[in-house]
């Protein structure tokens, strides 16, 4: 077994009226494990289909992917969904937790989908909302924690399948520069322990603390190395318009 | 995605929002509460005339005779030759002759008395019941004797008893069309019954020969036949047939101026024209379950749009689409069969309601003593009412559901 992650020609090409828009325009990219890499660029520069694609929630028009050693881009929706299940977590920037549910049962949902049955299921949730501090919470509904704690909640929620990539997209984006720091510093301690982590991100003050930069522009990849590397944060050609952060 | 966690999230989200839930399931409980409604006056109906059957005897035959004028038409005594001709089915005839006039007492007047001429084979000592279901509470029913003699004597109802003899009749006469008869027995008072005028307990039995006399007749019109048993009183029927075919053939051919029913037949009759009426209301009930079921499949379709954002974060987290599926389609089979059971008890509540609200008049309305009207469903009435609700909300929220299990998480995530 290679790579984690393997992009290898990797097209993504949709049809908008009579354009046709490149939003992957051959991307080649491998991810080892226990790798934190920080996948940046500006609105419409093709890191949220790179995510996507990665998460196995879209598939590409061509080139192919493989995920843990399996080819994952010819994958029908049953064999995504458990490949979601099984090998990935998600970090949203609205946290995306159900209002309805506590926050435990939103912790267990990824070990519902694996089939693991209750009693299991409730001791690896709480053991998963513990590494992140909120044990304590369990009962309680989203709506009674505030923005930081519910982003841990949606990490916790992440770990819990054990997962063997986490994918944060824009995971401090609606948070404060405080709690954001805090949730990256998790997101960095997790990779200590030996997570692979992958942040897509905007913001170049938050794509430095990973320690591998992707630079994306116009579905290509412009820059791939050390993330304390100057060029790595450099702007090929600064536009204003990428100093809104993308929704 | 398990059974009884998707079972509990539709609890939940059915609790947290009851004035929906109450409203989209409003069309299942009408249609289910209608459907127990009518199945349960049913049952009570179908059990009063089983009752009556009962009461009457299974083995019960009766002949109405009507030949034109100028033709011969069978005597009473003809009838008790056939009887004794065919021990094997017949055990008995009583003529059944209806008597018109007044009924005198002293200076009182009673014109709308029932006056039945019969035989002694009307009644059956060893139940106390007459085949139409009376029962002697004081002295004596009509005999043999009476009959054969043409005695003036006569049995009477409790109402009568009460209004032209103060409660005390034995022994004691009334003139019927002018004929004066002594009473020697009295009739048990129908207790669901009001006693009133030309109730069922205002009337008189005599003895048929009496009767005829008085009506100044020879022509018997209709005849009660027991057969030796329900089994045989088929076989009874056709014996009749072939004998009253006879009687009436001519040069010209066979003539059936005659119509013989059994007990067993007049039973299926009604039981046949009640269940087609009951088919035609629960078809009509069932459209309210069909609305109610569009009504479910609306507010599902409401909410996988409203739910959009938490579907596409069920499949981000690794839901498939059959996950999805079952989700909401047992939501919807939960919201049908709550509203189904709350249907089925507001039926039963219902039904009960009516029960004492009706169940007077329909007992009257039978004309037997000691019938009663039980308006309760079956329980197999309960599990198809309750099976058929579940099937119409899973039937209406697998379109939604599969909508729901079609979305893509991508648009769905993104959803707001």
């Amino acid at each position: 077994m290679g790579h984690l992650i393997e992009l290898k020609q990797v097209y993504k090409i949709y049809q908008m009226g009579s354009e046709t828009v490149h939003a992957l325009d051959g991307v080649d990219l491998t991810i080892d494990q226990g790798e934190f890499v920080a996948i940046v660029g500006s609105s419409g520069s093709g890191k949220s289909t790179a995510m996507n694609i990665i998460g196995c929630l879209d598939v590409p028009t061509s080139g192919s992917y493989h995920l843990g050693g399996v080819d994952v881009s010819t994958m029908d929706d049953d064999e995504q969904a458990e490949i979601r299940n099984k090998m990935l977590g998600f970090i949203f920037q609205q946290y995306n937790l159900i209002p309805k549910l506590t926050v435990l049962e939103n912790v267990e949902l990824p070990l519902l989908y694996a089939g693991v049955d209750g009693s299991e299921r409730r001791k690896r949730a709480l053991q998963s909302l513990e590494r992140v501090g909120l044990k304590e919470k369990a009962k309680n509904l989203p709506s009674q924690l505030s923005g930081g704690q519910q982003q841990r909640v949606s990490i916790a929620r992440a770990l819990a399948g054990t997962p063997s990539v986490i994918l944060a997209d824009e995971p401090t984006g609606a948070l404060d520069s405080r709690t954001g720091r805090e949730v990256l510093g998790f997101l960095k301690q997790l990779n200590r322990e030996g997570d692979t982590v992958v942040l897509i991100t905007h913001d170049n003050s938050i794509a430095v603390k990973a320690d591998r930069i992707v630079r994306l522009q116009d579905g290509k990849i412009i820059y791939d190395g050390d993330a304390h590397d100057p060029r790595a944060v450099v702007q090929p050609h600064d536009d204003p318009e990428e100093e809104v952060p993308a929704s | 995605m398990n059974f009884t966690q998707s079972f509990r999230l539709a609890l939940k989200s059915l609790l947290t929002s009851k004035m929906r839930a109450v409203l989209t399931m409003l069309g299942i409980i009408i249609g289910v509460g209608a459907v127990i409604v009518i199945l349960s006056l049913g049952n009570g109906l179908t059990g009063m005339v089983q009752q009556q059957v009962d009461k009457m005897g299974i083995n019960m035959i009766q002949a109405q005779i009507w030949a034109p004028g100028d033709m011969a038409t069978p005597d009473p005594s003809d009838m008790y030759d056939v009887v004794a001709a065919h021990p094997d089915v017949l055990t008995g005839v009583s003529p059944y002759v209806n008597v018109t006039g007044v009924v005198r007492r002293g200076d009182e007047k009673y014109d709308r008395t029932h006056m039945y001429g019969i035989s002694e084979v009307m009644y059956n000592a060893a139940t106390n019941y007459t085949m139409d279901g009376e029962q002697v509470s004081k002295g004596r029913f009509i005999t043999y004797l009476d009959v054969e003699h043409r005695e003036p004597v006569c049995v009477i109802g409790a109402y009568l008893e009460q209004e032209a003899f103060h409660g005390d009749a034995l022994g004691k006469s009334l003139s019927i069309n002018g004929r004066s008869l002594t009473v020697i027995g009295v009739l048990k008072r129908n207790a669901e019954l009001e006693m009133m005028e030309g109730s069922q307990d205002d009337q008189v039995y005599l003895p048929y020969t009496t009767a005829l006399e008085i009506i100044g007749s020879r022509w018997v019109g209709l005849y009660l036949f027991t057969s030796t048993s329900g089994e045989t009183a088929q076989a009874a029927k056709s014996v009749l047939a072939n004998w009253l075919n006879v009687f009436f053939r001519t040069d010209d051919g066979e003539y059936e101026y005659y119509y013989i029913t059994t007990m067993a037949e007049q039973a299926n009759m009604i039981n046949g024209m009640m269940s087609v009426a009951m088919g035609v209301l629960v078809a009509i009930a069932a459209i309210s379950l069909l609305v109610g079921g569009i009504g479910i499949m609306n507010i599902m379709l409401v909410s996988v749009t409203e739910r959009t954002r938490e579907i596409g974060i069920r499949k981000s987290l690794g839901a498939k689409p059959k996950d999805i599926r079952s989700q909401f389609v047992i939501e919807a089979g939960t919201t049908s069969a709550i509203g189904g059971l709350l249907g089925i008890g507001f039926g039963c509540l219902l039904a009960k309601i009516l029960e004492t609200l009706l169940g007077g008049m329909l007992v009257q309305s039978m004309g037997t003593s000691g019938i009663t009207f039980h308006a309760t469903p079956t329980l197999g009435a309960i599990g198809l009412s309750f099976g058929v609700s579940v099937g119409i909300g899973i039937l209406f929220g697998y379109l939604p559901a599969n909508k729901a299990a079609k979305l893509n998480p991508i648009d769905a995530l993104r959803y707001d």
